[in-house]
């Protein structure tokens, strides 16, 4: 079986919800939607306080080329737009949304039956997907509309579904994958018309072996798409990774994209929002939330309309146990710590982990007693004992020229790391810093 | 809310590594080693380890409680690591003074005197050897012959095939008919150092460190490697004056400093590459040193100037970048 | 006898031979190097902390050597009356400038800013800042992980481990600036030092409307607006709801102390006010020493 070459770790798997059905969690009394759910500039809201909107319609519009528009998930009235903090921490502008009742755009095709077929052309098809706000559903909430339009000079040759799900605990793909298999199979054929090829490989891990049986005997019948299963290993899910696994390639050094060596990657969270938006018509609105933990009463996985606050997503999980430590937005490896549960779901909410107090306390810090634990875990070869020592005294020099801005941010060195230095803290920091003198070099050219 | 959650930057979870851990494995796999060096040298070799052990452990504490007024580090194993392989290094009839100095030696000037675990370059057990070995040549080069059980400071002494070999590549093939059977170099009977008695034990312990991932294949294997094939060579060019390349591998203290000291995380290089040419360099010196100087003992010498050059191989030995190649 | 006096020769010949080639290297390649600029190196600090802009102390003093005038050249670390001197041996004129001292403007002590959470990851400042709002409510205040102090370098500024708050010591602070720099929540200024050290400022940065700051923090300042109409020299402005005392313009009356309801305009190192209902005996202390951040 196939898997990237360098580093990568083995975490528990622990995944809880693996066999539990996603099940449809009920309205918000209030649901608030961030302006800023993607990588890029932030919407700008198209609505008022007061406005009346129903399910699905715009509320915020692309506030540039690499931005994503938002549409309500509910109906109701907007409240305000005020801010509020969401899961990178910091407080975000936001519309709140009061919701009355649970009324439609009637454009959307909210039918279960599937839509095999679509006269759209590529053009349409990628204004389609614009409209309907789709961003990765990985966790970058990279635009989906700019993705699928790779740089001329590119010749595109593979699409890569992502199906890894290499986080621990979360199970939101999967499920998606065992219920939906069909529409993500569409979604597939969707996207490979936009690009204009007819290959796609569809990247799965080891462990999810009745998700990789059902899409096999679905594809089957169909030419050009292809299962691979691949070998456990963190990060397999990281885009870079995961094309080298299933292709062998690998991508350059940033500022090279994963079009360079003639791939395009999709979450398959992402490829069924596609399928949404250009067969049924119906916006990024909703997604699969995996509710986990080791001590939560009721994990689950959840189908959860967007903006609403984690609280509610708890109480149907059994409510917060008492010994909580951490709240997390995403997977123990890369989620983001929430500061209370008031936050949304926005569209990059994978899962929604809660760690117990004893696990949650980090050991205290130790001298680094050079056992390269960490360069031998580190899936892009970085040295990260020395990227976090240079960023403890401010070398930024010394970070830039030992290739720090390959970072993925994955989280293997800090959590191979025996004298428990919180590397990637540092190393974010450094990475941070020299992305700016990058681009204030950039901006002097 | 009920309860104050804590936040911190990703990774939430921690595979459970932790120094304790890496150190236990390091002693366990040491174990071995000490026995076969007890049935071997008998109460001499269970007293000298002892005592190393008890006088790192000692001074470690000392520092760091009365000159330092830091909490104590005795927990993390370090020290207790640096008291066995110092004791390794010993003749099993060392007067006990001598091994309480090596131990200061070791512990303060090796290992505290940089700031303690993490921050010395050199390996402090070899500091505190070669300290003993500089001082006390001749006490520090005249090892007990094995089997004799209750003998202390009255052990009778002999030769070792370490000086054989010496003799040998001087022109006295003579020697050649002294050298101990090969098996007898592998399985532990021979005259040496207490750790390096038997290959065997020693070859345990790699097998343990690899099976708890406490180290790499790359340094152990570079050694040998480089050590099997300059020795076969020289072997092949002229068996009258040179021996058997088993001999190199299974005598001295070449495996106990391929597998335990040169290992040694603080000391050795970071990548996989650097590890390599870090092998390489402490296999030739030691080949070196074993043929042309004037100790009939090298590895001590060769892994020390190697944890001298450990810096630079850092900074030479890059780990291969992903997506480098292709650039 | 041979052998003693061979060895004294050998080695005395090794050195004298070895000091003749030092000694015509040393003039060979000698740098010509403008004596003014050592003469500078010798007054200023020595702390290469950087403030002025170049890397250290001995470039400052090329620099200064080499400038037309002082005008963009000033080590913050130095009294004025050194900067006279320098600028003399530079040979410039110098305006006296206004001594300055760093100033800590967030008062969200561990009684005033409840914990609302723990932040466990490294301790820096710069860390804590760039992912989240640290561990209270208010997300423009103190994150208290020290990244001043360990900017620090005249060892002026430690953190109050009952307030959790950095305190500066007004003797060793040279107002060098890097604290400055260092805070990722641009929390010190430097002010004015004034006379006998005496300061009103506003100790908090929360701009924040009103009832979000109040509720994050008891001190502080919620723009109101009462300093702003209570200051008779038009030193206080208000904007992004916070009050900011001029320092040019602040005459030191103390006004808007008494007004701030929230208590975040601190007055240090007055003599405590006489108590105007009690008793007039009470007599009028000796000013403060040590700054502190508390008001009363």
């Amino acid at each position: 079986m196939n898997t990237f070459k360098i580093g990568g770790v083995h975490p528990e798997p622990n995944k809880l919800t693996a066999g539990k059905k996603i099940e449809t969690l009920g309205l918000p009394q209030q649901a608030v939607f961030p302006l800023s759910q993607h990588i890029g500039a932030p919407a700008v809201p198209c609505v008022e306080k007061g406005d009346v909107v129903r399910v699905g319609t715009k509320i915020a519009e692309p506030g540039g080329f690499m931005s994503a528009s938002i549409h309500s998930s509910v109906s109701g009235k907007v409240a305000k737009i005020d801010t509020i903090v969401d899961a990178s921490g910091l407080r975000k502008p936001a519309i709140f949304i009061d919701v009355e009742g649970d009324e439609w755009e009637p454009s959307i095709d909210r039918s279960e039956k599937l839509v095999l077929q679509s006269t759209k052309t590529r053009d349409e098809i990628i204004e389609c997907i614009k409209n309907a706000g789709v961003v990765g559903m990985g966790g970058a909430c990279f635009p989906t509309h700019v993705k699928l339009c790779p740089p001329k000079e590119c010749t595109i040759d593979t699409l890569i579904i992502n199906a890894v799900e290499c986080e621990p605990y979360l199970t939101a793909d999967h499920r998606l994958m065992l219920e939906h298999a069909d529409e993500i199979i569409i979604g597939i054929k969707v996207i490979l018309k936009v690009l204009g090829i007819d290959r796609a490989v569809i990247g799965i891990e080891a462990n999810k072996p009745d998700a990789i049986e059902l899409l096999k005997s679905k594809t089957s019948m169909v030419s050009g798409i292809e299962v691979m299963p691949l070998q456990m290993k963190y990060p397999q899910g990281g885009e870079k990774q995961l094309i080298e696994a299933v292709t062998g390639r690998q991508v350059p050094p940033p500022p090279a994209l994963p079009a360079n060596v003639g791939c395009v990657v999709q979450n398959v969270g992402t490829v069924f929002a596609i399928y949404e938006a250009v067969m049924k018509n119906k916006p990024l609105i909703e997604r699969i939330v995996t509710v986990t933990g080791q001590n939560v009463k009721k994990p689950c996985n959840l189908k959860v309309r967007m903006g609403t606050p984690v609280s509610q997503l708890l109480e149907y999980a059994g409510g917060m146990p008492e010994d909580t430590g951490k709240l997390i937005s995403g997977g123990p490896m890369m989620g983001r710590p929430l500061l209370d549960e008031t936050a949304p779901v926005v569209k990059g909410t994978s899962g929604v982990l809660l760690i117990p107090e004893k696990d949650a306390i980090r050991r205290e810090e130790r001298n680094c007693i050079r056992c390269a634990k960490c360069v031998q875990a580190c899936p892009m070869g970085l040295e990260p004992y020395l990227l976090a020592t240079a960023s403890e005294s401010g070398d930024w020099e010394c970070a830039e020229e030992n290739w720090i801005m390959s970072c993925i941010e994955c989280g293997c060195c800090q959590s191979t790391c025996p004298s428990r230095r919180p590397l990637l803290d540092w190393v974010r920091l450094a990475k941070n810093r020299v992305g700016g003198i990058i681009r204030a070099r950039n901006a002097k050219k | 809310m009920a309860q104050k959650l804590y936040i911190t930057t990703s990774p939430h979870v921690h595979c459970g590594d932790t120094i304790e851990r890496n150190m236990r494995w390091v002693i366990v796999a040491l174990m071995p080693a000490l026995i076969a060096s007890f049935m071997v040298f008998g109460l001499g070799s269970l007293i000298v380890t002892a005592t190393s052990v008890a006088s790192c452990l000692f001074f470690e504490w000392f520092i760091t409680r009365v000159f330092l007024k830091k909490p104590s580090t005795l927990a993390d194993g370090s020290a207790a690591i640096t008291g066995i392989l110092l004791a390794f290094n010993l003749p099993s009839n060392l007067p006990l003074y001598m091994i309480v100095v090596g131990a200061l030696v070791a512990i303060g000037i090796g290992k505290m005197a940089f700031g303690g675990l993490g921050n010395n370059p050199f390996n402090p057990a070899l500091v505190g050897r070669v300290f003993l070995l500089i001082s006390f040549p001749a006490k520090m080069t005249s090892w007990p012959v094995p089997h004799q059980f209750t003998a202390y400071a009255d052990a009778v002494t002999g030769a070792t095939p370490m000086n054989l070999i010496g003799q040998i590549a001087g022109g006295n093939t003579a020697a050649m008919d002294q050298l101990p059977a090969l098996k007898d170099l592998f399985m532990g009977g021979i005259g040496g150092c207490i750790g390096e008695v038997s290959a065997l034990a020693l070859l345990i312990g790699l097998l343990i460190l690899l099976w708890r991932r406490v180290i790499t294949w790359h340094i152990p294997v570079t050694i040998l490697a480089t050590v099997a094939v300059l020795t076969g060579i020289m072997w092949l060019i002229n068996p009258v004056l040179y021996v058997n390349p088993l001999y190199h591998l299974c005598s001295g203290g070449l495996m106990l400093g391929a597998i335990f000291m040169a290992t040694d995380y603080v000391t050795s290089p970071m990548t996989p590459k650097g590890m390599v040419w870090y092998g390489i360099g402490i296999g030739f010196l030691t080949v070196v040193i074993r043929y042309f100087g004037s100790y009939p003992e090298g590895m001590s010498f060769a892994i020390l100037l190697m944890n001298a050059v450990t810096p630079l191989i850092n900074n030479w030995c890059k780990p291969k970048r992903f997506g480098e190649a292709v650039k | 006898m041979t052998f003693i006096l061979t060895a004294v020769l050998v080695l005395g010949a090794t050195g004298l031979i070895l000091g003749l080639v030092l000694y015509a290297v040393s003039r060979k390649f000698k740098v010509e190097e403008d004596p003014r600029v050592g003469q500078i190196t010798e007054l200023l600090p020595g702390a290469n902390c950087g403030g002025c802009g170049f890397p250290g102390c001995a470039a400052f003093a090329a620099a200064c050597v080499k400038a037309e005038s002082m005008d963009n050249l000033k080590c913050s670390a130095c009294k004025s009356e050194v900067m006279q001197q320098v600028a003399a041996i530079a040979g410039h004129a110098i305006e006296v400038g206004v001594e300055k001292i760093a100033v800590v403007r967030c008062s969200g002590s561990c009684q005033s800013r409840p914990r609302l959470r723990t932040y466990d990851g490294a301790r820096s400042c710069a860390v804590a800042a760039m992912m989240n709002g640290g561990e209270t409510g208010c997300f423009f205040g103190c994150l208290g992980c020290g990244d001043c102090v360990s900017a620090c370098k005249f060892d002026a500024i430690k953190m109050d481990p009952e307030t959790g708050l950095p305190v500066v010591d007004q003797d060793k602070c040279t107002a060098c600036g890097a604290c400055v720099k260092a805070c990722p929540r641009h929390i010190i200024e430097l002010r004015n030092k004034n006379k006998l050290d005496r300061r009103v400022y506003v100790s908090c940065v929360n701009q924040d409307k009103g009832p979000v700051a109040k509720k994050a923090c008891d001190v502080a300042c919620i723009g109101c607006g009462k300093c702003v109409k209570a200051c008779p020299f038009e030193a206080i402005t208000l904007e992004n709801n916070l009050a900011y005392i001029d320092f040019e313009k602040c005459r030191l009356c103390r006004k808007c102390v008494d007004e701030c309801p929230q208590h975040s305009i601190i007055a240090v190192n007055f003599p405590p006010k006489r108590v105007v209902e009690e008793a007039p005996a009470a007599p009028e202390t000796a000013p403060v020493e040590t700054e502190s951040t508390e008001n009363k």
